[in-house]
């Protein structure tokens, strides 16, 4: 049992242990609308691209969150309208932008150097940079996007759900897929120090996706998808410590242990729920309606 | 339809869209009336999904003009191909996503409650209330999404293709579900491409292939000229219990590649 508690006598743990449970809220949080619209290569792609802003930031000597948050700001909204326009195939175009991206933060980090904040902390995290106003700059953006979720339930559902008919109803779903881009964007940001940007996609779907297998009610799902991605990241955390291993990747494997579990009991049942999401979402086809019992 | 005596709820004048430089509607003029029930018919991308759009309001015109009513209430039902079944929402959930404007909170009032059980119940669904939208019947599924565009309260209700995929049961039940509310008061256009199963029931009919070919009752517009000029296929009319029945006239003779079976 002192085992188990001596992390806590660490002030770096416990920060670490609190962002991370916050971290793993918000992703669950979000990660909702990420799974449902077939945004999950969007959470992906989009955590790539603000790697290009944490190295020009962290080179030019410019406050990290201000500039990661400006590039992921202005990356989360040329996706958004890349998308919408479908000039050319959004996933292609998708691809392009963010790891161009993602290539200019790792051609900066070779060219000069690596400075500031950790590169290999924001690949794939760490606790170890963990500060005070990390902490409170993931408590306020939770509670920012809670506030965003709550009071934009409806419409965000409706634009989810159906948009062209969210639309006709007087839903602005431009401006609506614009603030759900920016929510994506903040939470990337916020978490990136502990899960690192390349398995914050991972945060994003496996939370929503257990949740989705065990639920057929939207506001539970969300419920449920936040609650699972906290005990994800606290659980995670603590083995991160114990085992000695980085923080993002031992968080992403308690989710896919969990998702596993919720498999092995709910069977074919809960998966069958997940089918054909992401097709849907990404291609306006639908999976053939089922006409039973 | 024009009437001189009942306000129009919308009305294209000279309408023309296109996506792109192909275009979809052509000079179309039509006016829909709170009377109407209406169903357009007309081959696959005739432009029928398009022109229901442009009375919804989510397309609009590349040349031409459309007047809808002041304060005009439009309820959508969408092709049930287009609905996203995995999605988790039970019945009133979906019901209830029409209202978006006028409550921020997630949760419904004892009032919204109240209004979605009694259009539930209006339409013979309200036991299904907490029921996930793929565990329905086909009929089913065409109710809830019904129920939702009724819960709008509107004086027009578009739907896209309600009886596509669905049995001839389930088909006997939407038809006269649309008619019970249409005698109701309430104003419907929809599509299909169903001729005699849904189209030959219907009192107006708009034929349609980028441009109105026809419009008119069953008995007007279900001709072999009108028919040919719209699918660009020849069909034979026959007539059954005082309503036209369309078959496809098929000759072989016709065929411009030959299919030879190999000697033996």
């Amino acid at each position: 049992m002192d085992d188990l508690l001596r992390p806590f006598e660490f002030e770096f743990f416990r920060n670490g242990l609190i962002v991370a449970t916050f971290a793993g809220a918000l992703c669950g949080l979000v990660g909702v609308y990420v799974v449902l619209k077939g945004m999950s290569y969007i959470g992906h792609g989009l955590s790539h691209a603000i790697f290009g802003g944490f190295a020009a930031s962290a080179l030019l000597g410019v406050n990290f969150a201000l500039g990661a948050g400006v590039w992921g700001v202005a990356s989360a909204l040329m996706i958004n309208g890349v998308t919408r326009r479908r000039v050319i195939g959004a996933d292609a175009a998708i691809g392009v932008i963010t790891t161009a991206s993602f290539a200019l933060g790792l051609a900066l980090f070779a060219l000069f150097g690596r400075r500031g904040r950790s590169f290999d902390a924001a690949l794939f995290g760490s606790i170890l940079g963990v500060a005070q106003e990390d902490v409170w700059a993931i408590i306020a953006i939770t509670a920012l996007v809670t506030v965003v979720v709550f009071f934009g339930y409806r419409s965000l559902l409706f634009t989810t759900f159906d948009p062209e008919v969210a639309e006709a109803s007087g839903v602005r779903t431009a401006r609506v897929d614009a603030l759900l881009m920016l929510v994506l964007a903040m939470s990337i940001l916020a978490t990136m120090q502990v899960l690192g940007v390349t398995l914050i996609a991972a945060t994003l779907v496996i939370p929503a996706t257990v949740a989705r297998m065990l639920t057929n009610s939207f506001s539970r799902m969300l419920l449920l998808s936040t609650i699972i991605g906290a005990v994800t990241g606290f659980v995670g955390m603590n083995l991160s410590y114990h085992l000695d291993v980085q923080s993002g990747p031992t968080i992403v494997l308690v989710g896919a242990t969990l998702f596993a579990a919720v498999f092995a009991i709910t069977g074919t049942r809960g998966l069958r729920r997940t089918v054909g999401i992401h097709e849907h979402a990404a291609s306006g086809v639908a999976p053939t309606p089922a006409h039973g019992p | 339809m024009r009437s001189a005596s009942v306000p129009e709820l919308v009305c294209l004048n000279r309408v023309t869209c296109a996506y792109g430089a192909q275009p979809v509607l052509i000079n179309v003029d039509l006016a829909f009336t709170p009377d109407q029930f209406s169903g357009i018919v007309g081959p696959s991308g005739s432009g029928k999904t398009t022109l229901l759009r442009v009375l919804l309001g989510t397309v609009r015109p590349v040349a031409g003009t459309v007047t809808r009513q002041r304060g005009l209430r439009v309820g959508y039902v969408p092709q049930v191909e287009a609905v996203n079944w995995s999605f988790p929402v039970t019945v009133a959930e979906c019901v209830l996503m029409a209202r978006t404007h006028g409550r921020v909170l997630p949760w419904r009032s004892r009032v919204e409650h109240a209004e979605v059980c009694k259009i539930l119940a209006r339409l013979g669904i309200e036991h299904l209330a907490r029921r996930h939208i793929r565990d329905l019947s086909g009929g089913q599924q065409q109710r809830v999404f019904i129920a939702r565009a009724l819960l709008g309260q509107p004086q027009l209700l578009l739907m896209d293709e309600p009886t596509a995929g669905v049995d001839v049961a389930t088909r006997h039940e939407i038809l006269h579900l649309l008619d019970d509310l249409h005698h109701g008061g309430l104003a419907i256009v929809l599509t299909t491409h169903d001729l005699n199963g849904m189209a030959a029931h219907l009192p107006h009919l708009v034929c349609l292939n980028t441009e109105v070919l026809g419009q008119g009752s069953p008995r007007q517009v279900l001709t072999a000229d009108v028919l040919e000029r719209t699918y660009g296929a020849r069909m034979e009319i026959l007539e059954h219990a005082g309503m036209p029945i369309v078959v496809d006239r098929y000759d072989p003779a016709d065929n411009v590649v030959s299919l030879r079976m190999p000697s033996a």
